[in-house]
């Protein structure tokens, strides 16, 4: 079966040539339909990088270096850019991490719900803004109608969150991307928010990408995870695997990191400084055999 | 990852060299232009070939001498009363100059002193010039100064006058908002602590921050000065008779623009370049003088 | 709540214009220069000078003139123009309409051109060709509206006669206008060659006018909308498969319209500022060249009117400004 996602040996630099930032070694992954896979490191990892460089939104100064990014079969990174941009917000859809600044602040909720709707399902208006308060409906918004007629700044950051969920489900995609979407909220709102997108998968049949650091959240909603550190994959697996029996010893120390409630606090121990300088050198030593080229 | 290198601190002498390249080529070109222009000025009693207020009636409105009827005596033509266009620019410049350099200063001086008063002691000190800078910049300039000049009579001490009067309030509100912004930071506060006067401070600390400012203030307002005397020129407020100024060669030109259209054309000329070269001067320092200052 | 800031705003208009008065008033009398000294033919007895004088209430004490004109401004009686001798209210509001139509008409062509250079600009952003477009605005900036109106001349009026540099319309074109308006009345009533005809007189003036403000809205316009297009919801919309011109015209350029109308909306005074040098140099029958011929003839009634005028206008535009950024942005709207 074909995964709805595959990412195969990616390679993604930053800067100017000469003096560019490696944030992808190699990266590789596979998101089946359906499937939640976690997408789990620390700040800098690259996991957003990656989930950038799906949906086409890596930054300007950006080289990708090798590999490929496969939906449903088809690459991205080959694929005429019209074609790419049909896929994107249909197909492949994104819930972003800041709720407070990921929505357009001078336009109505509703106009910013429908002209997704208009553009890629090619809805009248009317019947574009009847979706937009359906799918205002399934996100636990009450009085949808009412939400349509407001801007952003008059609704609280967890229903602006909400808004960003709906329009990532709007048009059925197969793929959808959260990018940290909880990490901007507390932790009461964050359950609901879990809770929420995993109604919504179900309920639409996406496949999910849940780019977080947050293990805790992984825990919850991720049946898959992947482990990514400097750029390059060190661990993947069922998530009940991984976090049972962790195989690398950097998944061992970022769960040893983790609080838990069934652990007292002074158990916590920090990532050794050691396991990271080593995994950096690592990954150097990758990017010294790829500049050398072919052996 | 990149490495960041401890970087050594900068000696003095690469500092400027520093400075201008920052400053690009804004700099450069600007400083060539009004460098050229002030030797213009001060060289001018050497370069120009004919005295300007000298006439010779038989030569009169003769065209430069790459058009048809020009002659090599007059390089830039003549105008109505026979006079040499191009000796007339140049003692014009020299005038400018000092119309600019005085101007500029006073208009600074004044300027930076009420900005520093009302910056430093705040208050009921800030409110009453805050007050009186709104309502001084309320006035159209153009018509300030117009009544102004009309109020000391025709000359160049009135285009001066007109100048500083208008726009002191530039250097003003600059001054006061740098002053405010100064004075909260850490260091002031720490002098204070010190037991350092409020005159102290302001020699020892604001002073030295506010020059770059300054600087680039003056540049742009001695770009300022040459228009405001061309304005005046044309309202017959700037100097009489023979002395040669841009404006008033430009007025001279504007009555005979069909017959003779060089004469004012010439004058624009000069007006546009030392204009954009003071620009381009003021920019240029503005971005050498802004990264060095600002901590 | 904004706008019972701009009520406030309009509250106190009537003390600023107060101030105006007593300080254009009090700055003319100071005026060494006689008007009437200046309009009497030689030869008049001093009798006659006393006449004048005392017809003018020139005569009386500077704070009696004060309060004798104010009053009668307050009931629409500006004075008699020493110079022109008609009454100052209908002197200014016949020569209004054609500085309002000019200055109407650079706005037009000021923020048509500022936003198509912006929106160039920030089209091909990072390119070389950025860093021309910037150039250009620097240059078009660093030139006064009065420089432009020569060179234009200069340019379209003398070396290549295209256009006419002088006054409103061609004096052998027969027309009888019932307002003053006369564009926007030859327009309505469907005379488009007289249109065409007042156009060619102003193009010139308008344009002279609209350049540095065209310029300075390109700048503000460009900063604001490449600030904007870097916003988190603009990339998100790159996202959601919406190309880049797109998402620059729906969602970015109403965001980017905000600042700019804020920041460069009161400079929109400065061109109104500027009709009394382009008008004289294009020698255009509006309140900005009678002005400077007001000036030179020390005629303060006629003065007195004229900058009162200015300064309602300049009063009304900022508010005028200041009330479209409040309906350009929800945010302001409330609370």
């Amino acid at each position: 079966m074909t995964a709805v996602l595959a990412v195969h040996d990616l390679h993604v630099a930053i800067g100017p040539r000469g003096s560019a930032a490696n944030v992808l070694r190699g990266a590789s992954l596979e998101v089946q339909a359906g499937e939640v896979r976690g997408l789990v490191g620390e700040s800098g990892a690259g996991k957003s990088m990656l989930g950038r460089a799906v949906l086409g939104l890596l930054p300007a100064n950006a080289v990708i270096g090798g590999g490929t990014i496969q939906f449903e079969g088809r690459d991205l990174l080959a694929m005429p850019e019209p074609e790419r941009r049909s896929l994107l917000g249909r197909r492949i859809a994104l819930i972003p991490q800041d709720p407070m600044t990921s929505l357009n602040p001078v336009r109505r909720v509703g106009a910013q719900i429908s002209i997704v709707l208009r553009h890629h399902l090619a809805l009248s208006k009317r019947d574009a803004l009847e979706r937009a308060a359906e799918l205002l409906a399934e996100v636990a918004i009450r009085e949808p109608r009412r939400v349509l007629e407001l801007y952003p700044h008059e609704i609280s950051g967890g229903m602006r969150q909400r808004v960003l969920i709906a329009m990532a489900f709007a048009c059925d995609p197969s793929l959808v991307i959260a990018d940290e979407p909880t990490t901007a909220l507390d932790v009461t709102v964050q359950r609901q928010v879990l809770q929420l997108v995993e109604r919504l998968r179900q309920r639409h049949g996406a496949a999910i990408l849940f780019v977080t650091h947050d293990l805790g959240v992984v825990a919850k909603i991720c049946r898959t995870m992947t482990v990514l550190h400097a750029g390059r994959v060190l661990e993947e697996g069922e998530t009940a695997d991984v976090l049972a029996k962790p195989r690398h010893p950097y998944t061992r120390a970022l769960l040893a990191a983790t609080p838990r409630a069934d652990r007292p606090a002074e158990a916590l121990r920090p990532v050794p400084p050691a396991l990271i300088e080593s995994l950096w050198s690592e990954a150097h030593r990758l990017d010294r055999l790829a500049m050398a080229g072919p052996a | 990852m990149v490495d960041l290198a401890v970087s050594s601190p900068i000696e003095p002498s690469s500092r400027w060299l520093a400075g201008f390249v920052r400053g690009g080529q804004r700099l450069w070109i600007g400083s060539a232009l009004v460098g050229l222009f002030f030797l213009v000025a001060l060289l001018a009693p050497l370069l120009a070939p004919h005295d300007p207020i000298e006439q010779d009636l038989l030569s009169a409105q003769l065209p430069p001498v790459w058009m048809q009827g020009g002659e090599a005596t007059f390089p830039l033509g003549t105008d109505s009363l026979g006079r040499c266009v191009l000796s007339r620019l140049m003692y014009a410049a020299r005038t400018a100059v000092a119309v600019a350099l005085i101007a500029a200063s006073l208009a600074a001086v004044i300027g930076i002193a009420f900005g520093l008063i009302a910056g430093m002691f705040g208050g009921w000190i800030d409110q009453f010039v805050s007050r009186l800078i709104d309502v001084w910049m309320a006035f159209p300039p153009v018509l300030l100064s117009i009544v102004l000049a009309a109020v000391i009579g025709a000359g160049l001490t009135s285009v001066i006058a007109a100048i500083v009067v208008v726009d002191w309030t530039r250097f003003a509100r600059v001054v006061r908002a740098e002053t405010m912004v100064q004075l909260q930071r850490d260091y002031a506060s720490a002098a204070r602590a010190l037991g350092l006067s409020r005159g102290q401070i302001l020699r020892l600390e604001i002073l030295p921050n506010l020059v770059p400012l300054i600087v680039t203030l003056f540049a742009v307002e001695m770009g300022i000065a040459i228009l405001v005397e061309v304005i005046l020129s044309f309202v017959g407020i700037s100097v009489a008779g023979d002395v040669a100024t841009w404006g008033g060669m430009i007025v001279e030109g504007r009555q005979i623009v069909y017959q003779a259209p060089w004469i004012m054309a010439l004058p624009i000329g000069c007006v546009i370049l030392s204009v954009i070269g003071f620009n381009l001067l003021g920019d240029g320092l503005r971005a050498a003088l802004d990264p060095v200052q600002r901590r | 709540m904004r706008w019972g800031e701009i009520i406030r705003r309009l509250v106190l208009i009537p003390p600023t214009l107060f101030g105006v008065c007593v300080i254009v008033f009090v700055l003319l009398r100071v005026v060494p220069g006689d008007p009437i000294a200046m309009m009497i033919s030689p030869g008049a007895s001093a009798a006659d000078i006393e006449r004048l004088r005392a017809f003018y209430g020139l005569d009386q004490s500077i704070p009696q003139q004060f309060i004798t004109w104010f009053g009668q401004a307050l009931s629409g009686n500006f004075g008699r123009s020493i110079s022109l001798h008609q009454n100052v209210f209908e002197l200014v509001l016949a020569r209004l309409p054609a500085t309002l139509e000019l200055s109407a008409l650079a706005t037009l062509i000021a923020v048509a051109l500022g936003t198509i250079v912006a929106l160039t600009g920030v089209y091909v952003r990072g390119r070389r060709a950025e860093w021309a477009i910037d150039g250009g605005i620097g240059v078009f900036l660093a030139i006064p509206d009065f420089l432009w109106a020569l060179i234009l001349l200069l340019l379209f009026g003398v070396l290549i006669p295209l256009l006419p540099i002088t006054g409103r319309i061609d004096p052998q074109l027969d027309v009888a206008f019932q307002t003053n308006f006369y564009l926007i009345e030859s327009l309505l009533t469907g005379r488009l060659d007289v249109a065409a005809a007042l156009l060619q007189h102003m193009i010139l003036p308008a344009v002279a006018l609209a350049l540095p403000f065209a310029a300075l809205v390109a700048r503000i316009l460009k900063a604001s909308l490449s600030e904007a297009e870097d916003q988190d919801y603009a990339q998100i919309a790159r996202a959601r498969g919406f190309s880049r011109p797109a998402i620059l015209l729906r969602e970015v350029f109403p965001n980017a319209l905000i600042p700019t109308v804020a920041l460069g909306g009161v400079q929109i005074t400065l061109l109104l500022g500027g009709t009394v040098l382009v008008e004289r140099i294009f020698s255009y029958e509006g309140i900005g060249n009678m002005a400077i011929d007001a000036v030179i003839n020390r005629d303060f009634p006629l003065i007195q009117g004229l900058i009162l005028t200015f300064a309602v206008l300049f009063i009304a535009l900022n508010l005028a400004i200041d009330v479209l950024v409040t309906l350009l942005d929800p945010r302001l709207r409330h609370g």
